[in-house]
């Protein structure tokens, strides 16, 4: 059964052409979306994110609870209202997802969880409670808004008191505020300065309207993943799955390995892969000429089959293809793409390859 | 939305064709197609001179989201491509049946084009897919 998100008559009304996506009916774009993509990158876009999933995580044992089950260590954030970025492991360090855990208050933290991947994530967290004192919550009472672009802080006092739009203003990136206005963090998954914003239905439908109405582009995810590709973010399920560890994903530094007495789940086998060395990693590549990179493409050096890219776009900020990879490690000089049985030059590129509207990419003939 | 030309003549897998003269046909892809992609931003012309049976690939179109093989509608050879597609492929977006057309093809035999959908017939192929 096809779900919706509160925002789905709005999409409509604005002639989104809607997809499936991880089960719910979501906005590929409203008419272009290299437009849409361009808007992010010189001013102000705003998405509809509700499908992800927001889990509430409480109790006097819920800092140990995610300090034993994330890769990276909530113990980080010393401060309420800051957050970070992690992945969730299987024992043999495969990701089961990744996600951005909050920190509200002393035993009170909030993830948000990719749409596809809720349910699983939610049942494993659940069946690692064990005794500990932690109850989980997931959240379909509140949807997800990202606001995003060098004009999203401007934008905010079309919905926010001037006050707490001030306040926001005043965020570093992963930090967030909340309160009656809703739950507002400094992140966001374009590579532009932005604004995730958690709100019930009635305040969602409200806020998405008045930005639109403001002159902020509704951006569909089609722009969702070419921005977040230049932006060198993974996505899960192309770019990682269980099957790979956070450092064969670009990752390394999500992990968390001090104090060396945490025992984090998948611990014991990332450990033996960093002493082992790595076989395999993922790195950014750049396709020579034209046409477009695409996931699952062959990576060849000459006659070697070397891997494969997981993600590829044509990148509207570059006028290139890009993507990401997954290649033998050490990766070689030199590095063909197979498109259409034919072997195509590629150039490698450490991610990103756009952040903030400029472009990191080398300038060659 | 009705943009179909009744001077052209279609196929089930969204490609127009237009008799130039005897033994010369352009080919190029339906409002239907480009809008079904979106943003065009690469267009492989195959060579000219390459021989092609009705029915082979002829060209690659792609979008941001996808790439979609073009196959010849008749037998012949590769003529020309359009020049301007290298640098402007979102011409195939803005104009599908003018200036965004892909290739000319030389055509084995007279052309021929009865045996492809007419306007009426290409809306009901549409119509059927909905």
């Amino acid at each position: 059964m096809t779900q919706k998100t509160p925002l789905y008559g709005l999409h409509q009304l604005l002639g989104a052409k809607l997809i499936d996506f991880s089960g719910y009916l979501m906005p590929l774009h409203y008419g272009s979306q290299l437009d849409e993509h361009h808007r992010v990158r010189t001013r102000v876009g705003v998405f509809d994110v509700s499908h992800m999933g927001i889990v509430d995580i409480e109790g006097p044992d819920a800092g140990d609870f995610l300090r034993r089950l994330l890769a990276n260590d909530v113990a980080r954030l010393k401060n309420p209202g800051r957050a970070l970025y992690s992945c969730l492991l299987n024992p043999a360090g495969g990701v089961l997802d990744d996600l951005i855990v909050y920190s509200r208050a002393p035993g009170r933290y909030r993830l948000v969880l990719n749409a596809s991947r809720k349910d699983l994530d939610t049942g494993w967290m659940r069946s690692e409670i064990r005794a500990l004192r932690v109850t989980l919550e997931p959240r379909p009472d509140l949807g997800l808004l990202a606001l995003q672009g060098p004009g999203a802080q401007a934008a905010l006092e079309m919905v926010f008191s001037t006050d707490f739009a001030s306040r926001l203003g005043a965020l570093k990136p992963f930090a967030f505020l909340e309160g009656e206005e809703g739950f507002v963090a400094r992140t966001g998954y374009t590579g532009e300065d932005g604004f995730e914003i958690a709100l019930p239905e009635d305040r969602l439908v409200e806020a998405f309207s008045t930005w639109v109405d403001g002159g902020v582009a509704p951006i569909g995810l089609g722009a969702r993943d070419t921005l977040r590709l230049e932006a060198g973010l993974n996505l899960y399920g192309q770019d990682m799955d269980e099957t790979t560890s956070p450092l064969e994903s670009n990752l390394a530094w999500t992990v968390c390995w001090d104090p060396v007495d945490r025992n984090f789940i998948g611990r014991g086998a990332l450990e033996q892969q960093r002493r082992e060395g790595l076989s395999r990693c993922l790195t950014g590549v750049i396709l020579s000429g034209p046409g477009v990179l695409r996931s699952h493409q062959e990576l060849r050096d000459g006659e070697r089959s070397i891997g494969m890219i997981t993600s590829g776009t044509f990148a509207p900020t570059l006028g290139t293809a890009i993507g990401l990879a997954r290649v033998v490690a050490p990766r070689p000089m030199e590095a063909q793409v197979v498109i259409r049985d034919r072997p195509h030059p590629v150039r490698w590129q450490t991610p990103p390859f756009v952040k903030r509207g400029q472009v990191l990419v080398p300038r060659t003939a | 939305m009705n943009k179909l030309s009744k001077d052209l003549r279609y196929t089930a897998s969204h490609e127009w064709v237009r008799r130039d003269s005897e033994h010369e046909i352009t080919i190029g892809i339906t409002e239907h197609a480009q809008e079904a992609l979106g943003d065009l931003v690469y267009a492989e012309i195959y060579p000219v001179g390459k021989r092609l049976e009705a029915g082979d690939v002829c060209a690659v179109v792609e979008s941001v989201k996808a790439a979609s093989d073009v196959y010849a509608p008749v037998a012949g050879t590769i003529a020309a491509g359009n020049p301007a597609l290298a640098q402007s492929p979102e011409i195939i977006n803005r104009d599908p049946y003018g200036e965004g057309w892909l290739l000319k093809v030389k055509t084995a035999h007279p052309v021929d084009l009865t045996d492809l959908l007419d306007a009426a017939g290409y809306e009901r192929v549409l119509a059927e897919a909905h």
